[in-house]
C-alpha cells in the first residue's frame, strides 16, 4: 500500500509542457527526495498532488492519494484532502505564517478548519504538536508571533501545522534551502523523526544533492518536467545511471582547477586590521545607549592571486564586516588598506582610486541590477571611478571585450538585465566588478542563488579569471561546501569575531574550533559521505 | 530557490490595460479637449450679458440654460475648465518640484536632514489641506496665482512623502550598494538609479493630487479666495447659483457635474496607472 501514487502525470499550461510523464510512488515511512535543478518541475510535481495548480494548467494522467484519485478533483474535495491527508512545507517560513496570528492559533486552525472542535481542544492538539517539533509550550507559549521566533523555530511551527492531524503525507518543498546548516541539519532530524513515529511519507524537494543523500531513503531525479532517475539513495556513491544524475552529481562537488599560486611573500592586498562596527541601540532615557558589535575586531589579509573563503551562519557580521571592507559602513575602529592604502579614511578622489582596485558580486542576480539600465551602461558604471573617462565609442569597445571574456557576446549589451538567466546575470556583475581591472574582488554569497550545473561554470569562470588576471577573491558565504573547493584558505566567523582560520583543506579535515566542528558537521557534504569513499578506494 | 524559468522569457507579456485607465484617459481627454476648444470658440461670448434671455432653463439655443445675467452656462463651464486645470495642474507642478527633491534628498541623507524634512512635512500635514489653503489665500490676498500657491503648498508634503517612502526601500538594493562601489555621491545615485525607478509611484499620486486640486481650487473659488470675476470659475459658478438654487436649479448642477466629472476622471486614471504599473494588483485582477 503505497501513500501516493502518481501514473503518467503530464500538465501544462496554454501549450507549454511542464510535467511530462510523471510517475513516482511513495511508500508510508519513506522519505524520497526529489532534485532537480530550476524549472525541472519538482514544485510543480508537489502542487499538482495538493490540487494547487495554476488555473490555466490541464493536467492528464492519474494520482492517487491513499488510494483515492485526487487529480482534477473538484476544489470542494481538495480542500478536505489538504492538511487532513497531505501537508506541505515551503521555503519561507516568515512568509508562510500569517504575521499577526499566534502560533497557537495557526496550528489550531488547521484542526479546526476539518474537525468539529472548539477553539479550547484545538489550542490543545496545538499544544501537544508544537510540542512534538520542539517547541514546548513552557518555552513556546501558543500566544507568541512568530516575529518572536527565530528562522528554525518558525519552520518548526510550518512543520507543526503541515502535521496537526497527522496526514499520511507530508511535502518540504525546499523547507531548509532558507535556514542555516546547523538549523537546517536540526530541522531534517525532526523530520526524519516525525516519519518513522507517524509512518508518514515524505517527500524531499530540493536542489541540494547532498541533502538528499543524508536524509533521503530513495531519490527522483527530475529534468525539464521528466523523471530521469529513480533510485534508492546509496546510488548517490555507487554511480548513477542517467547521464543527467551524474552531472548534476559532478556539478555538485565541482573543483575547477587553478593554475596559479598565491604570492606569498608578496604585499598583501587587502589587509584588516582590528576592525570593529557597532550598532547604536534606542537612545537609553538614562545612562548610555546599548551598543551591538556585529564585527568585533576583526583582522584578516589576502595575498597577490589567493582565494580566501569567510564562513559563518547568518548574523555572524560577515556582511557588516563586508560592507565596512568595501567602505560602504564607517567602522568604529580599525583600518582597512587596499593594496597598502587606507581606504576607511579616504575620501573624494582618494577613495575612488581605491575603489578601483576592490570590487563586489553580490548574491540576488535579480536585485543587483538596475532593471531601467541596459547591461552596456551597468558594465561601464564603473568608469565612474576613473580619473579620465574613457569616450562613449571606447567604452563600448571595454564593455564589449569585458563581456567576451565572462562568456556572454557583445549582443548583451543592448539588453536589459531582466533577458537573461541567473548564471547570465552573474557573469554581467562579474563583468561590471571587472571593469576598472581591480585587484580584489569580493563576492557577497554571489554562488549561493545559482542551480549546480551553473554554479560550477560561474566557479571555472571565476578560477580562469584568478589565474590570468591575478585576480584575489574574498568568498563570503554561508555555504561551506562553496568554498571547499575554490578558496586556498578559509576563515570562520562567529558572533562578530574570526574563531578559525587556516589553509581550507586543514580546516575541513580537522576543525580545532568546537564552532566550525559543529558547522562542519552539519553541513551535508557530498564529498564526505559519498565521492570522497570512492576516491580513496580508487 | 523556486522553480523559476532557468532561462528568462525574452519575450513581454502582453500588457492588459486596466479598464479604469481606459475610462478615465478617456474622459480626461475629453475634459482637456473643452478646455483647449474654449481657447478659441465658445458658443457664445462668456463675458456677454443678454438680460433679455437671463435665466433660460436648458435649451436647444442654451443647452445648459443661462444665468441671472443671461450668460451661457455652457460657455462659462467650458471656459472655467481652463481656470480650474491650470490652478490644478501648476499647484502639482509645485508640490512634485519641490516635494520630489526634499524626499529623495532626506532618503540619502538620513539622519538629522531627514528628521528635519520630515517634521517640516508633518507641521504642513498637520493643517487640513483646505483649511490650510483658506488660510494663505486669506493672508496673501484671493486671486487665481495665489490660489495655486496655496494647493501647491499642500502638495509638497505630499510628495516627499511618498518619494522618501519609495526611495528609502531603494536604497537598501543591491544595485544601488553597487553604485556606491563605483563610486557616486549620494545625489547621483538619487538621479540615476533613485528617482527613475519611483517615477510611476509620483505619476500615480500626481493623477490623485490633480484630482484634489480640482476640488480645492473649486472650494477656495466656492468662498470667494479663488479666481476673480469676471474670469469665469466652476466654484464661483456654484456660489452664485446657492442663491437661485430652488428655481435655477440647473445654474448649480451644470458646474457640479463638471468638478464630479473631472475628479472622477483624474481618479480613475490615477487607479488605473497603479494597476497598470504594480503588477502584484494586476496579477489578482
Amino acid at each position: 500500500m503505497t501513500v501516493l501514487d502518481i501514473r503518467d502525470l503530464s500538465l501544462s499550461i496554454g501549450s507549454t509542457p511542464i510535467l511530462k510523464n510523471v510517475s513516482l510512488s511513495v511508500a508510508p515511512g519513506e522519505i524520497l527526495g526529489l532534485v532537480g535543478e530550476s524549472g525541472s518541475g519538482k514544485s510543480m510535481t508537489a502542487l499538482a498532488v495538493l490540487g494547487l495548480t495554476p488555473p490555466r494548467a490541464t493536467l492528464t494522467g492519474e494520482i492517487r492519494l491513499n488510494g483515492q484519485v485526487v487529480s482534477n478533483a473538484p476544489d470542494a474535495v481538495m480542500q478536505q484532502v489538504r492538511g487532513r491527508d497531505v501537508g506541505i512545507i515551503f521555503q519561507e517560513p516568515m512568509t508562510a505564517l500569517n504575521p499577526v496570528m499566534t502560533i497557537g492559533d495557526q496550528v489550531a486552525e488547521t484542526v479546526r478548519l476539518h474537525k468539529k472542535t472548539s477553539r479550547k481542544e484545538a489550542l490543545a492538539v496545538a499544544s501537544a504538536v508544537l510540542d512534538r517539533v520542539g517547541l514546548p509550550a513552557e518555552r513556546f507559549p501558543l500566544t507568541r508571533y512568530p516575529h518572536e521566533l527565530s528562522g528554525g523555530q518558525r519552520q518548526r511551527v510550518a512543520i507543526a501545522i503541515a502535521i496537526a492531524l497527522t496526514p499520511k503525507l507530508l511535502i518540504a518543498d525546499e523547507a531548509t534551502t532558507a535556514l542555516d546548516v546547523t538549523t537546517q541539519a536540526q530541522v531534517l532530524d525532526l523530520l526524519k523523526r516525525l516519519v518513522r513515529e507517524d509512518g508518514m511519507g515524505l517527500i524531499l524537494i530540493t536542489h541540494d544533492l547532498a541533502v538528499v543523500a543524508e536524509t533521503a531513503d530513495r531519490l527522483a531525479v527530475m529534468k525539464d518536467g521528466e523523471l530521469v532517475e529513480e533510485a534508492p539513495v546509496d546510488r548517490i556513491g555507487a554511480g548513477m545511471a542517467h547521464a543527467y544524475s551524474q552531472r548534476l552529481l559532478a556539478n555538485a562537488t565541482h573543483a575547477p582547477t587553478r593554475h596559479s599560486v598565491p604570492q606569498a611573500d608578496a604585499a598583501p592586498v587587502l589587509q584588516v586590521e582590528g576592525l570593529v562596527r557597532e550598532y547604536g541601540g534606542a537612545p537609553a532615557l538614562f545612562g548610555k545607549a546599548k551598543t551591538f558589535r556585529a564585527v568585533d575586531q576583526v583582522s584578516l589579509s589576502i595575498q597577490p592571486g589567493e582565494s580566501v573563503g569567510l564562513v559563518g551562519e547568518s548574523g555572524c557580521g560577515k556582511s557588516t564586516l563586508l560592507r565596512a571592507i568595501l567602505a560602504l559602513e564607517t567602522p568604529q575602529a580599525g583600518r582597512v588598506r587596499v593594496k597598502g592604502r587606507d581606504i576607511t579614511a579616504a575620501r573624494g578622489a582618494a577613495l575612488k582610486s581605491i575603489r578601483r582596485d576592490i570590487q563586489v558580486v553580490f548574491q540576488d542576480p535579480y536585485g543587483s541590477f538596475d532593471p531601467r539600465w541596459k547591461v552596456s551602461d551597468l558594465v561601464a558604471e564603473n568608469f565612474h571611478l576613473l580619473d579620465a573617462r574613457p569616450s562613449p565609442a571606447e567604452a563600448r569597445r571595454r564593455v564589449d571585450e569585458m563581456l567576451d571574456r565572462v562568456g556572454l557576446n557583445s549582443a548583451a549589451a543592448d539588453r536589459y538585465p531582466h533577458e537573461f538567466s541567473g548564471g547570465q546575470r552573474q557573469r554581467i556583475a562579474i563583468a561590471r566588478a571587472l571593469i576598472t581591472e581591480p585587484s580584489v574582488i569580493c563576492l557577497d554569497e554571489a554562488v549561493s542563488a545559482l542551480d549546480v550545473s551553473v554554479r560550477a561554470q560561474v566557479l571555472d569562470l571565476l578560477a580562469d579569471l584568478s589565474d590570468r588576471l591575478g585576480l584575489s577573491y574574498l568568498f563570503v558565504t554561508h555555504d561551506l561546501s562553496v568554498v571547499r573547493t575554490v578558496t586556498d584558505r578559509l576563515l570562520v566567523m562567529q558572533a562578530g569575531r574570526i574563531v578559525e582560520q587556516g589553509e581550507t583543506a586543514a580546516v575541513f579535515a580537522a576543525p580545532s574550533h568546537p564552532y566550525t566542528q559543529k558547522l562542519l558537521a552539519a553541513t551535508p557534504d557530498l564529498v564526505r559521505n559519498h565521492v570522497l569513499e570512492k576516491e580513496t578506494a580508487g | 530557490m523556486t522553480d523559476a524559468p532557468a532561462i528568462a522569457a525574452p519575450a513581454k507579456p502582453s500588457v492588459r490595460w486596466p479598464l479604469s485607465l481606459i475610462v478615465g484617459a478617456g474622459l480626461t481627454a475629453v475634459v482637456l479637449a473643452t478646455a483647449l476648444l474654449a481657447l478659441v470658440w465658445t458658443p457664445y461670448d462668456v463675458e456677454a450679458v443678454d438680460i433679455a434671455a437671463k435665466l433660460t432653463a436648458p435649451s436647444a439655443a442654451h443647452w445648459m440654460g443661462t444665468d441671472h445675467f443671461g450668460r451661457d452656462v455652457l460657455s462659462m463651464i467650458m471656459a472655467g475648465a481652463q481656470n480650474s486645470l491650470i490652478v490644478a495642474f501648476v499647484a502639482v507642478g509645485i508640490g512634485v518640484a519641490i516635494g520630489t527633491p526634499l524626499g529623495l534628498t532626506a532618503a540619502a541623507r538620513g539622519g538629522w536632514v531627514d528628521e528635519l524634512v520630515m517634521r517640516g512635512n508633518d507641521l504642513i500635514f498637520a493643517f487640513p489641506a483646505l483649511l490650510l489653503a483658506v488660510m494663505i489665500t486669506a493672508v496673501m490676498g484671493p486671486g487665481a496665482i495665489n490660489a495655486v500657491i496655496a494647493i501647491g503648498v499642500f502638495n509638497i508634503p505630499v510628495f516627499t512623502r511618498v518619494a522618501r517612502g519609495a526611495a528609502q526601500g531603494l536604497w537598501t538594493r543591491e544595485y544601488v550598494l553597487a553604485a556606491r562601489t563605483a563610486g557616486k555621491s549620494r545625489a547621483l545615485i538619487s538621479i540615476q538609479h533613485i528617482l527613475p525607478n519611483l517615477l510611476s509611484l509620483l505619476v500615480v499620486q500626481a493623477a490623485i493630487q490633480f484630482a484634489v486640486g480640482i476640488v480645492a481650487e473649486a472650494g477656495l473659488s466656492y468662498v470667494g479666495l479663488g479666481a476673480q470675476p469676471p474670469a469665469p470659475s466652476w466654484g464661483r459658478m456654484l456660489a452664485e447659483a446657492q442663491t437661485m438654487i430652488g428655481f435655477a436649479p440647473w445654474l448649480a448642477i451644470m458646474p457640479g457635474l463638471a468638478i464630479f466629472v473631472t475628479v472622477l476622471a483624474l481618479s480613475l486614471t490615477g487607479d488605473g496607472l497603479r494597476d497598470l504599473f504594480d503588477p502584484r494588483v494586476r496579477r489578482e485582477r
